[in-house]
């Protein structure tokens, strides 16, 4: 389902030159795939989400999510695809302050489809256990419950793949594994491929697939940033 | 959920500085609001005085101060016309056909403020004003022809004055020690929104006695004080606005048949005034509007030009509210991005957002603007005659809304740039 082939990203330095990022000749996932992504800090791995996302364009080669090829579609297009096909949660969940729980699950599907289904919204956020908590703002949640919303609005357009950034990273122990259980569940119900970056041995070790970016990634180690 | 709600979202997010940024453009509306309702009130209240008949027929000289003096009972009479002319052009053959009818007008003196006028029962039965109006007594009569020592008060006249049906006006020469006589309030008329409010109307006949008598009284005085009597009496007499030697009225108002008015005729009996020696005619309606626009239209785009420029002032208040906030959200920004809105999604709702704040303030304006007005309308009234309605809208206000929209649109096309513009994997990155 998707394919990177020959992603190569470097970042302009301050003195001109280039600073070479990923270089990755092949990388693959299946439909409905749940693998980890881990690698030190710095190694490319969000800029590695970045490209998969189309948030980011890799200097050359080629991202594909079934026959479409994200670096050959235009930002508008791309922008559109993103909002569709794939759904992103972030390391600080990333929620919009000024709107409800149910609304920044909706925003996500006004900026799909224009046209909000808030059935799916309701439903995703009582999936997640937030039934009660719909009319509240980022700031009236906990932690974990601000990171259940950011789970619900990455499903809400149901992607074919989900990138998750270290999801677990800002959440208390307690509820890590609990984050974790949510996403890998929901997308198992939605047949979601999931790609998960974490630092935590414990989160990539219950996994079937752990990959680590040094090894995929042909840039030499000590290079990366990001 | 629609971008005016993801716009208005984050409105609330900035609420104080959007409250006063609201704030500082309904203080700008409501004054364009403002200047627009008074500008209607003056047009109003200028154009009535003139409407009801069609010339104004008076001494040669200003046409201006003949309007002025006759209409608006201000400044001096330009002087006297014969009254002869009056019944030249009342019943003689020369004007027959065309003039339905005149009334004469003499123009005294002040009481308490008011002017006092000299003229025939018939102003207030054969004369209408404002959309053909007939003119109507609040209490009271209108005066008779056979008694010449009665008046008829205009309503602000009564109300300032305080003079009630059967009480005396007196003084009405000008204060002369001979000026015994009082003319009694047998009427007062109902409010018409017209100069005509402004006025203490007496009986012609009654008038002319008086200052005939105080002509001569005043002349015998003078030529008791000045052996010589070599001075121009007539001259200095004529400074006081008296122009009452012999029979002579001020002016004449003048109402021609409608169907003659419309066939153009109006300007025919004008002409055959003006060609003679001693008289000049008028079309009020005309003069008006051309001072009207001389003096207050032209005061009007500087009171609206400055109106405009506090409006746009508050629209730039805006564009300072969204930019300086810009900052603050590209994150937020990057994250609708990244959630998948394109950057004219984004570009838009900031655009939304300077709009739904430019209506707001436009709306709140419109209220506060209309609200005050309503407020100082018993005021308005008063100095004016003209009785402003809350809901009484001006034409122009119609281009406030659009003009607010496209201002805002121009005001947040910097901040919407800005947030077009914004790198969204370098602010995801930033932490919020």
């Amino acid at each position: 389902m998707l394919l990177l082939k020959d992603v190569k990203k470097s970042f302009r330095q301050p003195d001109g030159t280039a600073l070479p990022v990923l270089d990755i000749p092949e990388f693959r996932v299946a439909a409905g795939e749940q693998m980890v992504m881990v690698g030190r800090s710095g190694c490319g791995k969000t800029t590695l989400l970045h490209i998969i996302a189309g948030i980011g364009r890799p200097d050359s080669g080629k991202v594909r999510l079934d026959d479409w090829d994200l670096t050959l579609l235009p930002e508008a297009e791309r922008d559109r695809f993103r909002a569709e096909r794939i759904g992103y949660v972030f390391q600080t969940f990333n929620l919009l302050a000024g709107f409800t729980a149910l609304e920044n699950v909706l925003v996500a599907m006004r900026f799909a489809r224009g046209r909000p289904d808030k059935a799916r919204a309701r439903n995703l956020l009582n999936r997640v256990g937030l039934s009660h908590r719909i009319t509240h703002r980022p700031a009236q949640l906990s932690v974990g419950e601000q990171q259940r919303v950011a789970v619900a609005r990455a499903l809400a357009n149901k992607p074919q793949l989900l990138l998750a950034d270290e999801p677990t990273a800002n959440v208390d122990a307690g509820h890590q594994q609990q984050i974790l259980d949510l996403i890998r569940e929901t997308c198992r119900e939605e047949n979601v491929a999931l790609i998960m970056v974490t630092h935590s041995n414990d989160v990539a070790v219950q996994f079937p697939r752990m990959d680590h970016l040094e090894d995929i990634n042909h840039v030499a180690v000590g290079a990366a940033i990001g | 959920m629609s971008l005016w709600k993801v716009a208005w979202r984050s409105i609330q997010q900035r609420a104080l500085v959007s409250l006063l940024t609201v704030i500082s453009m309904a203080l700008g509306v409501a004054l364009v609001v403002a200047v627009l309702v008074v500008y209607g009130v003056v047009y109003q209240s200028f154009h009535r005085g003139g409407e009801g008949y069609d010339l104004i027929v008076g001494a040669k000289g200003g046409r201006e101060q003949l309007v002025l003096n006759t209409v608006f009972y201000l400044s001096q009479p330009v002087g006297n016309i014969p009254y002869s002319l009056y019944e030249d052009v009342k019943e003689g053959s020369r004007f027959g056909a065309d003039v339905e009818t005149a009334i004469p007008v003499c123009m005294g003196h002040t009481y308490q403020g008011f002017r006092v006028v000299g003229t025939v029962p018939e102003m207030f039965t054969e004369l209408k004003y404002r959309n053909n109006e007939r003119y109507q007594f609040a209490k009271g009569r209108n005066f008779k022809a056979d008694q010449p020592f009665e008046a008829v008060l205009g309503a602000a006249a009564a109300s300032r004055t305080q003079l009630q049906i059967g009480e005396a006006v007196r003084n009405i020469a000008g204060g002369s020690h001979t000026d015994r006589a009082e003319f009694k309030v047998v009427g007062i008329l109902a409010p018409t929104g017209t100069p005509v409010d402004h006025a203490v109307y007496v009986n012609m006949r009654g008038f002319q006695e008086i200052h005939h008598g105080a002509a001569a009284a005043e002349h015998a005085e003078r030529a008791d004080h000045d052996e010589g009597g070599k001075h121009d009496e007539k001259a200095k007499h004529d400074e006081h606005g008296d122009h009452d030697h012999g029979n002579e009225i001020t002016a004449m108002l003048v109402c021609i048949y409608p169907d003659r008015a419309n066939a153009g005729r109006t300007d025919v009996v004008a002409r055959m005034v003006n060609d003679s020696r001693v008289a000049q005619a008028v079309v009020p309606a005309r003069v008006i509007a051309d001072m009207f626009e001389g003096v207050v239209g032209k005061l009007q785009w500087v009171l609206l030009g400055m109106a405009v420029v506090t409006v746009v002032e508050a629209g730039i208040g805006i564009m300072v509210s969204i930019y300086n906030s810009m900052s603050d959200r590209r994150h937020e920004i990057a994250v609708m991005r990244a959630l998948g809105a394109s950057r004219f999604t984004v570009m838009m709702v900031i655009l939304m957002e300077s709009i739904l704040l430019a209506l707001m303030g436009g709306a709140i304006g419109l209220l506060l603007g209309h609200g005050v007005i309503w407020a100082c309308s018993p005021l308005i009234a008063e100095w004016t005659g003209v009785v402003v309605d809350m809901l009484q809208f001006q034409l122009m206000e119609l281009v406030l809304i659009p003009g607010l929209v496209v201002l805002a649109s121009a005001v947040g096309y910097l901040p919407a740039v800005a947030a077009y513009r914004t790198d969204v994997a370098k602010s995801l990155i930033t932490t919020p």
